[in-house]
């Protein structure tokens, strides 16, 4: 079929609609790949594996009402931890507090759930650690997780925690510091684990 | 990532920054050089990246993959209210015809993602309906009074949930359709006509393409045609009429879709 010549006019004018569409597929798809971070930064904080389940959905259920508020040219990942830490705090934290059970219940619950390390001294120390950081007061808990396991550096680490960089800062350190200690006084005397 | 750039001293605030790797690897040399010099301080160091370690450890990536795979993030997509969308379809529209009262015409280039694409199914789309609407005794396949199984047969042709609009409020109302080659693919094509006998042809093919493309028009002798492409399908409505006419018809097709 030959192609005729023609005179081409063409009108362009953004369909919001369609270019809502694409800009939803490139939200759809950041936040998919987050949502196993965030899963791990809701476990850490939460210490349970249902309330993580549940918190990351209703994490992202949120994201998605709040898509437009989401500026693209910055990154997600901290976006999404400040909704999923709110929630967190609204919802979970008191109960966090609550499950904070004997010493010795609460070590071997997480023996038999822990990731499988090389060695039986690595299982200890997993369950001494974790036990540790429970032992934190929840400012410098969070302050060391939105870090460490949620990957932010210290400025969006401020942004996500509402409190300033060098509030960021100073509970990480006290965090550390306090851990060192408890870590310390457990080894100076034995325990052991079920 | 380089949040304390050591000028200076090295602070605490620099090791902190060290063990969470927020150093560039100039800044972070520094601190290993100076730590060599400084046990004490190496060791706290040390604890505080053995903590990371074992934060790391124990949550698992490959646990938070398996639990997260199935969140469905499409339950919560909510449409925008109808209302809403009425306004934005206002508003191209109130721009198309601001772009045509100024006499305002892009030649030539056609800053579209995928040209060749929306060139060969419009020339399709013309062909079909250059061919088809001048038919007097078979311009269709299936007919109207068939409406929802020729539905049913080219929605299941192309694996795309297709409906025939309704433009009885431009005029027209449905003649029928039929199925057609777009290349390799398959492609439909309903036709319309109106009281004066005019027809106009709205045909659909997949498009296999992510980027959207906004409507197109085009004017090729009587022939006038208005393409866009969104997620699944490219469409061209084609027809002898003005502009504005068409362009008006592809909106209430659009919106039909939406």
């Amino acid at each position: 079929m030959p192609i005729p010549t023609y005179w081409v006019s063409a009108i362009f004018f953004t369909d919001l609609g369609c270019f809502d569409d694409l800009m939803m597929n490139k939200f759809q798809l950041e936040l998919k790949k987050s949502l196993p971070d965030l899963w791990r930064y809701a476990f850490a904080l939460s210490r349970d594996r249902t309330n993580a389940d549940d918190i990351v959905q209703d994490c992202a259920e949120r994201a998605v009402r709040k898509r437009d508020q989401w500026q693209r040219d910055r990154p997600i990942k901290p976006w999404l931890m400040t909704i999923l830490l709110n929630i967190y705090r609204n919802q979970y934290r008191r109960d966090t507090y609550l499950r904070l059970v004997p010493i010795d219940d609460d070590q071997s619950k997480l023996h038999e759930r822990l990731p499988a390390p090389s060695s039986e001294q690595d299982r200890i120390e997993l369950a001494a650690t974790a036990h540790a950081i429970n032992q934190l007061p929840p400012e410098q808990r969070e302050a060391l997780l939105t870090v460490v396991v949620g990957g932010l550096d210290y400025g969006e680490a401020a942004k996500t925690l509402d409190i300033p960089r060098g509030t960021v800062m100073s509970r990480i350190s006290r965090a550390r510091a306090r851990l060192r200690q408890i870590r310390a006084l457990e080894n100076g005397s034995v325990r052991r684990i079920k | 990532m380089s949040e304390e750039h050591i000028k200076n001293e090295i602070t605490e605030a620099h090791l902190h920054a060290y063990v969470d790797g927020l150093l560039s690897q100039a800044d972070a040399s520094k601190v290993s050089d100076y730590l060599i010099q400084n046990p004490e301080k190496a060791d706290e160091v040390a604890d505080w990246a053995a903590q990371n370690k074992m934060l790391d450890n124990l949550f698992s990536h490959e646990e938070a993959e398996l639990r997260t795979q199935d969140i469905d993030l499409s339950i919560s997509v909510d449409r925008p209210a109808v209302f809403a969308k009425f306004l934005r379809v206002a508003a191209m529209i109130a721009i198309v015809v601001a772009g045509v009262a100024s006499g305002w015409v892009a030649r030539g280039t056609m800053p579209v993602q995928n040209v060749s694409l929306q060139v060969a199914t419009v020339q399709n789309a013309r062909a079909a309906h250059v061919l088809y609407t001048s038919e007097v005794l078979h311009p269709v396949d299936v007919g109207a009074d068939q409406a929802a199984h020729l539905v049913d047969w080219l929605s299941s042709r192309l694996d795309t949930k297709l409906i025939a609009p309704d433009l009885s409020s431009s005029g027209f109302s449905l003649v029928g359709g039929r199925l057609l080659p777009s290349g390799d693919n398959p492609a439909a094509q309903f036709m319309y006509e109106n009281g004066a006998g005019q027809r106009l042809t709205v045909y659909a093919s997949p498009g296999n393409e992510e980027k959207l493309a906004s409507f197109q028009f085009e004017k090729w002798d009587g022939f006038s045609s208005v393409y866009w492409r969104d997620q699944n399908l490219q469409y061209a409505i084609v027809g002898e009429m003005e502009r504005e006419q068409l362009i008006a018809i592809a909106t209430n097709v659009y919106r039909q879709l939406i």
